[in-house]
């Protein structure tokens, strides 16, 4: 078709529908809006008619577009992981009349994102070297059902840039940023110094390697008492100390710099500020092709196990107006100094002062995405494949809504005091249900939990008015979780969920060591 | 005496071989679930005297690693 054609056809579509959906467009097609209030009818009634309604048109203008030659038709994804992502993804697909496609290793021929999936292909045996990180056979898969896009999810090869340039030159859409964004993201040293570049604060710590001690005393002085002195090469928590004051450092720096020496045959040492009681925030930004970028507030996410999440919330009840904006604003700077495309994240450790420093960008989708969307009112996925197709952002900064409060919890397949895994089959399942209550899970009753893949079973997300309405939808939610068969983390979210400590917002990395306590 | 399997999970590896003595607290066993390695101890001193699997073995939890007398 000639650009002639293309043009009038492309007008008259657009002329048409555009009055028909004056109305509707602006708060149900994914842009933010006060009054849009629906996202605690999620539970029940998921999407709303209006909504679907509005995704054919917003289906149609894309269509629209693309015959204009602007936009990218995504008509099949491939989605290159499993479990409850893989679920979560191929919903919003569905709402956009996008057909799916999954791939599974043996171990998960019955899992349920294989049965919601239009189509599914096996990728090798359950070890995930052997299939869900096979790049050659995921890309073999996209290519015989003919899918136009593939999204990764998140873990796996969702930040591998090998994955991202391949699915490229294979000519299909990858459902994320460039490969180049993701190599500058994935190395940390290289990272650091890009982000000092931009503008964002990093660990305060010395500029260079320390020549001897004498150096090291004067850097910390300038820095502040406590330090961590850390080795360059260092790995493992070989030749790193925390010291407290001079005399310390003057003990600890000669022996770290011996080992260090010793097992890395290199003894160059530096330090950085030890950052005490600290807490894990992270911002969520979007970015499209054509330079816009928001940032969708932070998520607060320092309950963790073994570095691992546990209970995440939005927004942060340590985080203040000013500091919101601070570090929406740093997190800009961040993706953009790297030229970022589509939805990331960027993690800030914080200090009891609340002073914010860098601490790494991931380069996809985060697990704890729900609790962005349920106080945005935002489709995250969606924005993502609206992005990946070419579309611009519909809405600016001051749009972007922040409304009420969000808790997720990890459901984990774990021994809870032991913390210790717990694989087997699920006998029983009932999940709670209730105003404001999510449940992102790819479980049924039945079905196996193997040894194979990440403990995480489910994301159970509750919102609420204020952040004292969601702590009680969560405490209720957790209370009526049913399930038999394996053993979960649940009475540990629990007692996290119902303890004063999270109550008063005393969310820090240390959180579970301070105040879990199992003997009664 | 036996070790046994603290989960279900995959033997990752077998860090003592029969007739070694081994301690109380010692690890023995490396098993292997869910991405996670955990090692499993010995609940008593003594000197392996049988072992009964060998790493990629799948074991659910309480099956039998290994004898001490």
């Amino acid at each position: 078709m000639s650009k002639a054609i293309a043009g009038t056809i492309a007008g008259t579509i657009a002329g048409t529908i555009a009055g028909t959906i004056a109305g509707l467009a602006p708060e149900h097609c994914g842009a933010p809006s006060p009054e849009h209030d629906d996202r605690v009818t999620w539970t029940a009634a998921g999407r709303t008619n209006s909504d679907l309604l509005c995704k054919g048109v917003v289906e149609l203008l894309t269509l629209n577009r693309n015959i204009g030659g602007e936009w990218t038709m995504i008509r099949k994804v491939l989605i290159a992981n499993r479990g409850e992502i893989a679920c979560r993804i191929i919903r919003t697909c569905r709402e956009m009349g996008i057909s799916t496609v999954a791939v599974y290793s043996d171990a998960d021929k019955d899992a349920l994102h294989v049965k919601e999936a239009d189509e599914a292909v096996r990728i090798g045996p359950p070890p995930v070297a052997q299939s869900y990180l096979q790049i050659d056979a995921i890309i073999e898969a996209a290519q015989q059902t003919g899918a136009d896009a593939l999204h990764p999810g998140y873990g796996l090869l969702s930040e591998n840039p090998e994955l991202a340039r391949r699915v490229a030159a294979a000519g299909i859409r990858f459902i994320g940023p460039s490969p180049e964004a993701m190599a500058e993201m994935g190395s940390k040293v290289a990272a650091r110094s890009r982000m000092k570049e931009a503008g964002v604060p990093l660990v305060p710590g010395s500029a260079g390697a320390l020549k001897d001690v004498d150096h090291a005393l004067a850097e910390a002085k300038a820095i502040g008492y406590p330090v961590m002195l850390k080795a360059s090469a260092g790995g493992g928590g070989i030749g790193m100390q925390v010291v407290g004051d001079a005399e310390a450092l003057k003990k600890a720096f000669a022996s770290n710099q011996a080992r260090a020496a010793a097992y890395f045959g290199n003894g160059e040492m530096f330090i950085e500020k030890l950052v005490q009681s600290p807490r894990h925030i992270e911002v969520q930004v979007l970015f499209d092709e054509h330079g816009n970028g928001v940032y969708l507030w932070e998520r607060e996410c320092s309950i963790q196990r073994r570095h691992q999440k546990v209970v995440e919330e939005a927004p942060s009840s340590f985080v203040d107006a000013t500091m919101r904006k601070q570090m929406g604003e740093a997190a800009l700077r961040a993706a953009r100094s790297i030229g970022y495309t589509n939805a990331g994240t960027v993690e800030f450790i914080v200090d009891a002062d609340k002073n914010f420093y860098f601490l790494e960008m991931n380069t996809r989708l985060q697990v704890e995405h729900p609790v962005t969307e349920a106080i945005t009112g935002l489709d995250l996925v969606e924005w993502q494949i609206r992005i990946a197709r070419g579309e611009a952002l519909t809405f600016g900064q001051a749009d972007v809504r922040l409304s009420g409060h969000a808790i997720e919890c990890r459901v984990y397949a774990e021994d809870p005091v032991k913390m210790l895994p717990s694989p087997g089959t699920v006998t029983d399942l009932i999940l709670p249900q209730g105003e404001g209550i999510r449940n992102d899970v790819s479980l049924v009753a039945g079905a196996a939990v193997t040894p194979f893949y990440d403990p995480m079973i489910g994301k159970l997300i509750a919102y609420g008015a204020n952040r004292t309405e969601a702590i009680s939808r969560m405490a209720k939610a957790i209370s009526e979780y049913r399930i038999e068969g394996i053993r979960t983390n649940l009475p540990l979210l629990e007692k996290i969920i119902t303890s004063e400590a999270f109550a008063a917002g005393e969310t820090t990395t240390e959180f579970i060591q301070h105040h879990i306590s199992w003997k009664e | 005496m036996t070790v046994v399997a603290t989960m279900a999970g995959t033997v990752l590896s077998v860090l003592v071989a029969v007739g070694d003595s081994v301690t109380d607290g010692q690890d023995v066993v490396v098993l292997e679930s869910m991405k996670m390695e955990v090692p499993v101890q010995s609940e008593g001193a003594g000197e392996v005297s049988e072992i009964h699997v060998q790493p990629g073995d799948f074991v659910n939890e309480g099956d039998p690693l290994l004898e001490l007398k």
